[in-house]
């Protein structure tokens, strides 16, 4: 294993430095004429799944997109595996044993990106919980209870009031009967 | 010796503002007006030594004066004028010399516009703006002087990054810095509020103004860079989550959400506590994307310095100022008083449901982008965090944001009726529907998400003029009525209709050109024709061409639709001599708000040439609703309680409509 990977390091970063060199050169562009499959089917397949891809030496940009030499010999690897009928899985499986999770744009679900995925729903719902205890600690809540009805009801006009005199919208949806 | 003088007046500012960061501050703890004036004199002097500095560096670009290193590595003596100027921003010292440009003319337009403002916290305020300024005149005095001679000049520059000339590139910098540096100015008020101890309504008013300016700008800013990367890069993408371009988008969702939450507490009095933390965040996002960008920590299109004591340097002051705001944020604002009770349904509600998405967004934005930074510093493993992750987590949390949009609006203060509000919506909802309908019976094995696009952006839309409508009681009351209605209704109503309905706008956009977009990728020689959506093009051939600092090749390519000629594309490859890089210029007709662009590629000894052709259908509203939304800033901004340096709230629109 050990050895196996880090040949796998060498080659990628040798591999890497050659397509940097490449890169610079500054040669043609994105997915070109030749590359395109003829089976219509295969080729979006391709498609889609190039947009999910990393060009490893370019910054931040997927395959689909790249000029780099590198991005279109994944490219053609790609289309090499869908030709030879793997499934999506398994040309993203061949790819990340090749070139590491660095190469996908969307990171797999793993204890190391549990965080990266599971970010916007924690902050969602610690925003919740904040907002809900301000209104806890915001409106003290035996006071609210202990009104009597008739209490509500004056306060209700109280506010009312309040709302016609500094009615900052003019047209603040007038209720419904009124 | 311009050059020289430059440096001396940043120098010279740089002592101003240290002035200017202790003097009013202490004026206002010992209550002597004459050291808080002290900041009226000092800011604008600031601006007017960072301005000759700026002047002086621009004069030695468009003079070529080869001596200076920054010239010589960004300039070349054939380029432009309009490049060379361009060309001031276009590196690493000039764009932070434009940056603490605009941060000085933020603190003078205070000093200026401000009369109105209690002097203690004038006084505080631009004390604050000072530190900022202070601390970035330093890094660029200490690490990265423009002005910095070479002692053998050399006869000619290495040229601007080919890339960077390009019109829309000169002004997407100063844009987006107007809009970035803008916010520090409700950072400077927030931090002024922190240490008076005091805040109120009031506050928020005062701050409104400036934070909408700089939300303007940076939409602006935002925008432009967009279409820049559209017709420049070459493969028609107008966003790629790059880190960059995040960098910027954080402030301005942050940024966005204080818009709305600063309403709140100018109306209610109320969110005072969370107003203070978003404007704190606001800047500190915007000083975390200079950083990002500035640092090299990332390298890409735009970042092109990489340095590491710069890093170093810039992290300081954002420990500095973002800790020490927090920090303060933290020991002062239990004290700030909370007040305006409201109903969960309410037009408070709605605000802090905006608020609620809008900053959920920026953290997930924010997470994305730092998260294979902080990876790889802490494991040392490398992943990648891609336009698929924000795709997939930013689209869902915008979706509950655009329809809740217009029931914002038209919600009551307070307490509002939901139900009610949303019989209001039906026409906006039907419309919305029978535009899905439409969608979908158009284009019906395509993909499933456009219609459902469609029907939102139209809700949103029309929701946007329903506000309006039922507002000046179109239709219910005479029509000269509703004209007078229409006229005496508060200017940042139809600012909140406009910028609303910009938004559908940008999504209807967004939806049309990543739904149904087509593309073409084909090899032609010479009077083949390749057609897309029934436009035809006919390749011509290729001709050399001669620019003033390149050599081009540029192909041609008639475009006809059903035999009606409809002109020429010209789309070219730019080789930029003094750095052997190409660029390619795409070439795009626009069709109504759609546009055909073809770009190209290799070209093959036989003649034939590779091309990318795209028709874009729509693609131009995601620009024009960005610009509408910014019609929607200034209409607010216009309106006469929040012009800046308005003295008293002033009651308005009473007489227009009799309470009902």
């Amino acid at each position: 294993m050990a050895p196996s990977m880090q040949r796998r390091q060498r080659i990628s970063s040798l591999f890497g430095a050659i397509a940097l060199i490449l890169a610079l050169l500054q040669p043609a562009f994105a997915v070109q004429p030749d590359e395109i499959l003829r089976d219509p089917a295969l080729e979006s397949r391709a498609r889609a799944l190039s947009k999910d891809l990393r060009c490893m030496v370019c910054q931040n940009q997927s395959i689909d997109d790249s000029d780099a030499p590198l991005a279109r010999d994944l490219r053609l690897l790609v289309r090499e595996r869908l030709q030879a009928g793997d499934s999506d899985k398994e040309v993203i499986d061949f790819l990340v044993a090749r070139y590491g999770e660095f190469v996908l744009l969307k990171p797999r679900f793993s204890l190391e990106t549990a965080l990266l995925w599971l970010g916007p729903v924690l902050v969602l719902l610690a925003s919740i919980g904040v907002l809900l205890s301000w209104r806890r600690r915001a409106a003290p809540s035996g006071e609210a209870a202990a009104l009597t009805l008739a209490e509500e009801r004056r306060l209700a006009a109280l506010l009312d009031a309040g709302d016609e005199k500094n009615a900052d919208d003019p047209s603040s949806p007038p209720p419904a009967g009124a | 010796m311009i050059a020289e003088l430059g440096h001396y007046a940043l120098v010279l500012a740089l002592a101003l503002a240290l002035v200017q960061a202790t003097v009013p501050i202490w004026g206002a703890r010992t209550r002597d007006l004459v050291l808080m004036r002290v900041a009226d004199i000092t800011a604008p002097a600031q601006f007017v030594f960072v301005a000759a500095a700026f002047a002086a560096l621009t004069w030695a670009f468009v003079v070529s004066d080869f001596s200076v290193a920054a010239v010589v590595e960004n300039s070349h003596s054939a380029k432009p004028l309009i490049f060379k100027i361009s060309g001031v921003w276009g590196n690493h010292e000039g764009s932070m010399l434009l940056w603490v440009l605009i941060l000085a003319l933020f603190g003078a337009l205070v000093a200026l516009f401000g009369r109105a403002l209690p002097p203690a916290l004038k006084a505080d305020t631009l004390a604050v703006q000072s530190w900022i300024a202070a601390a970035f005149y330093a890094f660029i005095l200490v690490t990265s002087n423009p002005f910095a001679r070479l002692p053998v000049p050399p006869a000619e520059g290495r040229d601007l990054n080919p890339l960077l000339q390009d019109l829309g590139l000169a002004i997407h910098p100063p844009l987006l810095y107007l809009g970035y540096v803008g916010f520090s100015i409700a950072f400077s008020f927030a931090m002024a509020a922190l240490i008076e101890g005091r805040i109120d309504a009031a506050w928020a008013r005062w701050v409104r103004p400036w934070t909408l300016l700089a939300w303007m700008f940076l939409t602006l800013g935002i925008a432009m860079g967009s279409y820049w990367a559209y017709y420049e890069l070459g493969w028609g993408g107008w966003w790629f989550w790059d880190p960059v371009e995040n960098a910027s988008l954080m402030p301005w969702l942050a940024g966005t959400a204080l818009l709305h939450s600063a309403v709140v507490m100018e109306k209610r009095n109320a969110l005072k506590v969370w107003t203070v933390l978003l404007a704190i965040l606001t800047f500190s996002l915007s000083l975390i994307g200079t950083f990002l960008v500035r640092s090299g920590v990332l390298t890409s299109v735009h970042a092109f310095a990489t340095d590491p004591t710069r890093g170093v340097f810039i992290l300081a002051i954002l420990v500095f100022f973002i800790g020490g705001a927090l920090a303060l944020y933290a020991w002062r604002a239990p004290m700030l008083k909370q007040g305006g009770l409201f109903a969960p349904v309410s037009r408070e509600g709605a605000l802090v449901f905006n608020n609620l998405f809008l900053t959920t967004a920026c953290a997930t934005v924010f997470v994305g982008t730092l998260y294979p930074l902080a990876l790889e510093a802490l494991t040392g493993d490398k992943i990648s965090v891609g336009a698929p992750f924000f795709n997939l987590t930013f689209g869902p949390l915008m979706l509950p944001l655009l329809l809740a949009m217009p029931f914002g609006p038209m919600l009551a203060w307070k307490r509002g009726d939901l139900l009610g509000v949303a019989q209001r919506l039906m026409v906006a909802a039907a419309i919305g529907l029978v535009g899905l309908a439409a969608a979908f019976a158009i284009d019906d094995h395509g993909p499933v998400l456009a219609p459902f696009g469609v029907g939102i952006a139209l809700f949103v839309m029309i929701g946007a003029v329903l506000d309006l409508v039922e507002r000046i009681g179109l239709g219910r009351v005479p029509f000269a009525t509703a004209l007078a209605r229409a006229r005496g209704l508060p200017r940042s109503m139809w600012g909140t209709a406009i910028a609303h309905f910009g938004v559908g706008v940008v999504l209807l956009g967004v939806v049309a050109e990543t739904q149904w977009s087509k593309e073409q990728i084909v090899s032609l020689k010479p009077g083949e024709t390749v057609s897309i959506r029934r436009y035809d093009f006919t390749f011509r051939g290729v001709a050399p061409r001669q620019g003033p600092n390149y050599t081009a090749l540029v192909g041609q390519f008639d475009v006809s639709r059903k035999q009606e000629p409809l002109g020429r594309l010209e789309p070219a490859k730019r080789n930029f001599l003094a750095r052997d890089m190409t660029t390619t210029e795409a070439a795009l007709m626009t069709r109504g708000f759609s546009q055909l662009y073809l770009s190209l590629g290799d070209t093959h000894p036989d003649g034939s040439v590779a091309v990318r052709l795209y028709h874009k259908p729509l693609v131009l509203l995601i620009w024009l609703g960005a610009v509408v939304m910014v019609i929607g800033g200034a209409f607010s901004l216009s309106d006469r309680r929040l012009r800046v340096g308005a003295p008293k709230p002033a009651r308005r629109g009473v007489a227009v409509q009799p309470a009902e």
